[in-house]
């Protein structure tokens, strides 16, 4: 197997989670003790130089949203860390808050000190409560320990939605309310929890940025590509030889994952498609595999890097099934708010099920064109336009697979 | 301001407004369905969508999109007009399409816009839930199949009215507006006030219609059919059947009922003023005597309800006067019953209000002091709107008639019952003269008009200064009553109306769809109070008679047994 790049996953295998002394060892809490001998403003502008991009999937410039939250002047702000990794195939965020709690608590004080905040909650996934006692654990011994000098963390579990993982719907879930996207304008940094300046970030963000605090943004913006920089986990599943996590640079391709992290596909059969980022996320075909796994370059080619979930498909698997199956998860998980996506994913997997049952036509994949590029652009959050992807790319690039199954 | 440019035409518009509002500058129309002129912005429908130039992935909402400087809209492109197009057939593939048959047919904004984006060949299969109306209050209808889960009537009953009777369960596309904790409306805490009905863009929820019932009675020979008519009614009347507002007399409302088929027309107004009498008194005496204070009026039933559900400790605070409608139910069949010489088991007793809860007031089973059922049938201004139109009136031509003897005159203090603050106005008309013993020098008590939620107002009464308020909404009424228990009211009459601007904005009014449409109601009555050569109630001369002849004087031992009621707490195990 190929040699990975652990940043963010430094510390994993060598440390007991469970003991803060083994992560202060390591070198652990340096880079906050750091940050706060730094002035705040310049703080930001190093997470600004590194160009770290949030790892939840919107890739969004990190140092740039602490700046409009550090600017905004408000009597309470708030940092909450986006733990409600319900991406199927994704299991990072887990990793890292199984072997390296501390990291992230890390990352959150430091980006607390940088925007003015003196609470934290981490909004964990329902489905995670061993990492809910690892978490609380970590915080109690970092509070008995006192690395904290004015920030204080809490834990919070959703109850399973999959929408909760957008922002603003954790901000309403972690309020008490129903979790349902807010639009926006205004952003958290400007009014979020409470309608407090708010930071939302992913685990893999916060725990990328004790490391940048410590060897600079710099040295950060060099690894990987200038536009994405830094490294990415990714969890790779399907058919594939090796379905594990690892960590790589940014510039590395999507068959440089596939063959020589993942060791290829088993069974000597021939690959068919990769689906990245997560459920939402497009379908890739052979000839596309050279992209970078940077956020643009994926971009370029209709599909995104996400979450870092990496979904391979063999020869032998029906594309048109998966699909379909993909569709019918969107179904449930929408939150029903808005009216396109509401309506919209349960058409998308009506559709999706008449054609998959031999029973539809080239119209049902006209309209499955035509629903999906109307809910990408008009549908109120990211779920909702982001879901008709998989269908739209697979239409594109797997034709001759809807084809045989067209009446 | 910023500027900016929408189908590029430059416009100029403050910080902080919206692609809709600065589109509306510029008399470019953005078609909408969740959003409404008087709520927060939802921007769920999605309908409203606009391309954004330099903004290539998504189609922000007008009616929440921020303009900036430099801003390039465009609202009719073919991906604009394609997004809206598909929106509207997915919201109509999941709505029953029974528009024939709808209460809202010809008068539904889904319905509109399906015509403007020329929805012919739905691609989407119909496929609605398939659940049952709720026909479980006297009052409202719902039908879960037409809704378009806007979440108007969720805003409208959480934040205007404060009660929180609805809300959304379950997800995505089981996503459904639902009473509380899933129930059906009786078993809600709705105080079936109906402002969900205008908040409704579709026929979601309406008024249960009961005109059936009216012309069985009409077409049955033994029932003498009276009908008395509330203050706010004439005036919206005419707006229903597609007049100007106030513009058809009570003369010819009252032609138009006869030739419908009713034996009387009477009128609310009278048993409004005769409210004020036994109201005023009742005040007066609770001052003098002692009795729970700030007094409450007791007009509104949607008020009542809530009252009754909220706060049920502060009942004793209500004034214990039947509303205006159900003292004229019980005076029909006993004062005017042996006035007019009619066996009172024929009349057959029909009221025309604004309002959806005065259906349930009327089925209350403690409303027949009369021996038999107060009110038998009660019917919505939209109702008569409704049986006006099947009867092919042509009110243009019509000569008007007057209204029929004894409890069908009034004064200018009862047409302002149908305005909030209007009930308060016509008190201290009363109260003053009588207690003073002196005319007023100013009748128009202007501090407890218009529209503000909350309004107050003080007066002398030969040294002695009554504190009044008037609330609107039950949202501010809830802040009134807050402030009565926590014992730091410092009022001692209070007036409330369930619905925001009185009973000109009842839920049984022609659909409002803004607050500027109630502040328009308002300003006719004030101008038809003025027209009035009587204003005070205390000076009608039916109500001075029906003193002399049958009820002795207020508060007396009749009033007391035929206008007069208790009320009581309801138990809402959820609350």
């Amino acid at each position: 197997m190929a040699e990975e790049m652990r940043i963010v996953l430094r510390n994993y295998g060598k440390i007991n989670p469970l003991k803060i002394d083994d992560y202060i060892a390591q070198g652990g809490y340096k880079p906050y003790d750091k940050a706060c001998n730094m002035d705040a403003f310049e703080l930001i502008q190093e997470v600004k130089s590194a160009n770290l991009r949030g790892r939840g999937g919107a890739g969004f410039n990190c140092g740039q949203k602490w700046q409009f939250a550090h600017q905004a002047q408000a009597d309470q702000k708030y940092v909450v860390c986006n733990a409600d990794e319900g991406e199927p195939g994704t299991y990072k965020d887990r990793m890292i808050m199984e072997n390296d709690p501390h990291a992230l608590l890390e990352g959150m004080a430091i980006c607390g000190y940088a925007i003015g905040a003196t609470k934290g909650y981490i909004y964990c996934r329902g489905e995670y409560p061993q990492v809910v006692t690892i978490l609380n654990t970590a915080i109690d011994q970092a509070q008995e320990k006192g690395v904290f000098k004015n920030f204080d963390v809490e834990v919070r579990t959703g109850a399973g939605a999959y929408v909760c993982g957008e922002e603003t719907a954790l901000i309403e879930s972690l309020e008490g309310n129903r979790g349902e996207p807010r639009y926006k304008p205004p952003y958290p940094p400007s009014e979020g929890l409470w309608g407090k300046p708010t930071i939302v970030n992913n685990v893999e963000t916060f725990a990328n940025i004790p490391i940048i605090v410590e060897k600079g943004g710099d040295w950060y913006a060099s690894i990987g590509t200038p536009a994405y920089p830094g490294t990415k986990i990714l969890t790779l599943t399907g058919d594939i030889n090796n379905r594990t996590f690892f960590e790589v640079p940014t510039n590395t391709t999507l068959r440089e994952v596939i063959y020589k992290y993942g060791g290829g596909i088993p069974g000597g059969k021939k690959f068919k498609a990769v689906q990245t980022g997560g459920t939402s996320g497009a379908f890739i075909p052979e000839n596309l595999l050279d992209t970078p796994i940077a956020f643009d370059s994926m971009s370029e080619i209709g599909a995104v890097l996400g979450s870092g979930a990496v979904f391979v498909l063999d020869e032998t698997r029906d594309i048109v099934d998966v699909a379909c199956r993909i569709s019918k998860f969107f179904e449930h998980e929408s939150c029903g708010k808005c009216a396109p996506c509401r309506e919209g994913t349960m058409r998308i997997y009506d559709l999706m099920t008449k054609i998959n049952g031999g029973k539809g036509s080239k119209s049902d994949t006209a309209l499955l064109n035509k629903l999906g590029r109307v809910m990408s652009y008009s549908c109120f959050c990211g779920l909702g336009q982001a879901a008709p992807a998989p269908v739209l790319s697979t239409i594109k690039h797997f034709q001759a697979d809807y084809d045989a199954k067209l009446m | 301001m910023v500027n900016l440019t929408i189908d590029g035409i430059q416009v100029s518009v403050p910080q902080g407004s919206t692609i809709l509002q600065a589109a509306k500058e510029v008399g470019i129309n953005i078609p909408t369905l969740c959003y409404h002129p008087d709520q927060a912005v939802k921007a769920n429908c999605r309908v409203c969508v606009c391309e954004v130039e330099g903004n290539n992935w998504v189609l922000p909402a007008a009616c929440s999109q921020p303009v900036f400087d430099g801003m390039a809209v465009k609202t009719k492109t073919p991906k604009v007009i394609e997004a809206r197009k598909t929106i509207l057939e997915l919201i109509l593939s999941n709505h029953s399409q029974d528009c024939l048959n709808c209460i809202r047919n010809q008068n539904c904004e889904l319905q509109e816009l399906a015509e403007e984006y020329f929805i012919r060949d739905n691609p989407f299969e119909l496929k609605t839930k398939g659940i049952a109306k709720d026909f479980s209050t006297p009052s409202l209808v719902r039908d879960p199949d037409k809704c378009v889960l806007c979440r108007r009537c969720i805003d409208t009953c959480s934040n205007v009215q404060d009660v929180k009777a609805l809300g959304v369960e379950n997800r995505g596309h089981e996503s459904m507006v639902v009473p509380s904790m899933g129930k059906d409306l009786i078993d809600s805490p709705c105080v079936m006030c109906g402002q969900c009905v205008h908040a409704c863009p579709v026929g979601a929820i309406s008024e249960n219609e009961q005109i059936d019932e009216l012309l069985e009675a009409i077409a049955d020979p033994d029932k003498v059919v009276v009908t008395q008519i509330a203050p706010a009614v004439r005036l919206a009347i005419s707006e229903e059947i597609g007049m100007d507002i106030g513009s058809m007399s009570m003369e010819v409302f009252a032609s138009g009922l006869k030739q419908v088929g009713f034996d009387y027309v009477l009128h609310t107004n009278f048993t409004a003023d005769l409210t004020i009498l036994e109201e005023g008194n009742e005040l007066l005496a609770r001052l003098k005597e002692g009795g729970a204070l700030p007094m409450f009026t007791s007009c509104s039933p949607g008020w009542i309800n809530y009252c009754e559900t909220f706060y049920p400790d502060l009942l004793d605070n209500l004034s214990t006067c039947k509303s205006p409608q159900q003292m004229f139910g019980s005076l029909a069949k006993t004062y005017w019953a042996e006035k007019m010489n009619i066996s009172p088991d024929k009349i057959y007793s029909v009221s025309i209000m604004p309002c959806t809860a005065k259906k349930f007031e009327a089925s209350r089973p403690e409303m027949q002091d009369s021996g038999y059922r107060d009110v038998d049938v009660v019917l919505t201004t939209r109702e008569v709107g409704r049986l006006f139109r099947m009867s092919g009136i042509d009110f243009e031509k019509l000569q008007g008639t007057n209204l029929d003897s004894w409890m069908g005159a009034y004064t200018g203090a009862a047409v302002i019952f149908g305005a909030t603050g209007g009930v308060m106005e016509a008190a201290l008309r009363t109260v003053y003269e009588v207690v003073t013993e002196e005319d007023l020098p100013n009748l128009n008590f202007t501090m407890v008009r218009g529209m503000e939620g909350i309004k107050e107002a003080e007066v002398d009464l030969k040294g002695t200064k009554v504190k009044v308020a008037v609330a609107h909404g039950l949202g501010n009424a809830k802040k009134l009553m807050d402030q009565v228990k926590a014992g730091n009211s410092p009022y001692h009459f209070i007036e409330v109306m369930a619905c925001p601007g009185g009973c000109i904005g009842g839920g049984g009014q022609p659909i409002t769809k803004s607050n500027a449409k109630r502040q328009e109601r308002i300003d006719a009555i004030y101008v038809e109070d003025e027209n009035c050569a009587i204003r005070k109630s205390h000076e009608n001369p039916e109500v001075k008679t029906i003193y002399d002849e049958f009820l002795q004087e207020p508060l007396g031992h009749k009033s007391h047994d035929l206008l007069h009621t208790h009320y009581h707490a309801k138990n809402k195990k959820f609350l």
